[in-house]
């Protein structure tokens, strides 16, 4: 009985938990505090977006998530433990085209990641590449060199190459900002359907307020300077309006804009163009 | 805004899906034969030789400057003779030692260079230091440390060897991309998995840069020492075939000296490096 409590507890406890976190990292004349005492809960399976203009410190926080910065104050917990380090459970995805290693292919790519990463022995990682090289259908291009493929291609392989870990969370820092509207929006389409295949748990950081309600079930709101939580919604995955008849996008805009669009109603960061 | 807009009806294609006169086609020969580098190459080495003949039966000293059959002539009796191959050999593990020696005190400079902070800044400081220095200019305290013999020019050749590729490594260490480095560390790689796996490949570049410069420079350094002291090291290398064919004043066999060199320069060039470069960086989309 006290194992299907514990079960049960884990089944309620947020997989991941942000409580608190300060980050600041030090340039070359100043600290610079990124984010103020930010908290969150990420529950299992969710399409967690966290959304902000440039300088709200999203990026860090992800990157804190990550294990690649350590927070000043405050402590982020997988499954109830303190994350102090990177590590294959949570997969990332930069926004940079250039990760993957230029020295592989995209079958060695994902292999490779597969046999240092996830620690699987060569038969089965060969296995399970295949099978996410399938997913993302890009088998035509298995054993292409990355500087080949498209920008999209690339970012194709990054995403299969961190679900083919497996991981606890997935964490997506701007994948799609570099791409072009069009492959933009077919990509979203197509991780919105790897989601609805696996239902893997993401955290999808973007500056696309349309980006984020299409992508998120759930969207953090950090304000700038420093990244503070604004507010946490839901989005049923498309622009509705509430019951005051106010679309999602605009109540968006409203609460991380609030004071610029008193002062200056046309700076309001609306030039986010898909 | 006030101006009526032109009415234009709309245009909808069907597309032509067969009358295309050319979609791919292979290229023709003559084309192909230019876009091949090999053959542009031994173009230039052609058209090299024939002034090198015409100019030399223009002038008509061959002690002073022979024709290039005459070279080769000599070039030929001496691989015949077997002097040649000697001094070739010779000098070629000498140069070998030199290098490997080289390349393995760079590795472990850069190691320690890129491990800690007072390393690069050592690095940095004794090759800003040493690496202007000319290695044939540390051969008289060479000779009076180590005596004349092998333990000089191997000295010397270290020294013209570290600090480039030294050099050149660390620069390329540097240079990988921050995106990489969090993608090795993303997969928890251990610190000799990551030099190993991610930085080495991610600066390959810059490594092989390097090794070729580094190579060129042993090549240039020992052919000088042997000039200087070749006999005195037990077997005469081709430093002091082409000194002592100079002093019987057979030219011609200078020149084969001489051309013995750009042979050996010319084939590491395009068999050894070339290769290498081939089937790596160019391969990875990674050549500058």
């Amino acid at each position: 009985m006290a194992e299907s409590n514990q079960e049960t507890l884990k089944q309620h406890s947020p997989l991941l938990s942000v409580q608190g976190v300060t980050l600041q990292y030090r340039t070359t004349d100043q600290l610079l505090t990124a984010t103020y005492r930010v908290s969150l809960d990420v529950q299992r399976s969710d399409r967690f977006v966290v959304l902000g203009p440039s300088g709200c410190g999203k990026s860090t926080l992800l990157k804190a998530i990550g294990g690649f910065h350590a927070p000043t104050e405050g402590c982020i917990l997988l499954n109830s433990t303190a994350v102090h380090a990177p590590g294959p459970e949570r997969a990332f995805v930069f926004q940079e085209f250039d990760q993957l290693l230029p020295w592989k292919t995209v079958r060695a790519n994902i292999e490779f990641a597969l046999i240092s990463g996830a620690h699987l022995a060569r038969g089965e990682a060969a296995d399970r590449a295949a099978h996410y090289i399938a997913k993302v259908g890009l088998h035509a291009f298995a054993d292409n060199y990355p500087h080949t493929l498209s920008g999209g291609m690339k970012q194709r392989v990054a995403i299969a190459r961190a679900m083919a870990m497996e991981p606890a969370i997935l964490l997506m820092d701007e994948p799609f900002a570099a791409l072009d509207a069009l492959t933009r929006e077919h990509m979203q389409q197509e991780l919105l359907q790897l989601w609805q295949d696996t239902r893997f748990t993401v955290i999808f950081v973007t500056h696309s307020i349309p980006e984020a309600i299409r992508i998120g079930n759930r969207i953090l709101l950090l304000s700038a300077h420093p990244g503070q939580v604004r507010a946490e919604l839901n989005s049923p995955g498309t622009d509705v309006r509430d019951a005051q008849g106010k679309l999602l996008s605009t109540r968006i805009q409203e609460l991380l804009f609030d004071r610029a669009l008193k002062s200056a109603a046309g700076d309001n960061g609306g030039n986010d163009n898909v | 805004m006030s101006e009526p807009i032109h009415e234009r009806p709309e245009i909808v294609n069907t597309l032509n899906t067969h009358e295309f006169a050319v979609i791919q086609a292979p290229h023709s020969r003559w084309r192909r034969l230019c876009d091949n580098g090999a053959f542009r190459k031994t173009l230039v080495l052609v058209v090299l030789m024939v002034i090198w003949e015409v100019y030399a039966r223009v002038l008509a000293n061959p002690l002073l400057f022979p024709t290039f059959s005459a070279t080769v002539g000599a070039l030929l009796s001496a691989l015949v003779t077997g002097e040649l191959p000697r001094a070739a050999a010779a000098t070629l593990i000498l140069l070998f030692k030199g290098y490997l020696a080289g390349l393995l005190l760079a590795a472990l400079l850069t190691a320690f260079a890129s491990m800690t902070r007072i390393g690069a800044d050592i690095l940095e400081t004794l090759t800003a230091m040493f690496n202007p220095l000319p290695s044939i200019a540390l051969l008289p305290l060479a000779l009076i440390w180590f005596g004349l013999g092998e333990g000089s020019i191997i000295f010397v050749l270290i020294h013209a060897v570290v600090w480039a590729v030294a050099l050149n490594a660390f620069a390329g260490f540097r240079s990988v991309s921050p995106t990489l480095k969090m993608v090795g560390r993303n997969y928890g790689l251990s610190r000799a998995g990551f030099v190993l796996r991610i930085l080495i490949p991610g600066a390959f570049p810059s490594i092989l840069t390097g090794l070729k410069i580094g190579w060129a420079f042993a090549w240039r350094t020992l052919i000088a020492a042997e000039l200087v002291f070749g006999v005195s090291s037990g077997s005469g290398g081709l430093g002091w075939y082409i000194y002592q064919s100079k002093n019987q004043l057979e030219i011609p066999a200078v020149f084969a000296g001489l051309l013995t060199v750009i042979l050996f320069g010319l084939s590491v060039e395009n068999l050894v490096f070339r290769v290498i470069e081939k089937h790596t960086v160019r391969r990875w989309g990674m050549a500058s």
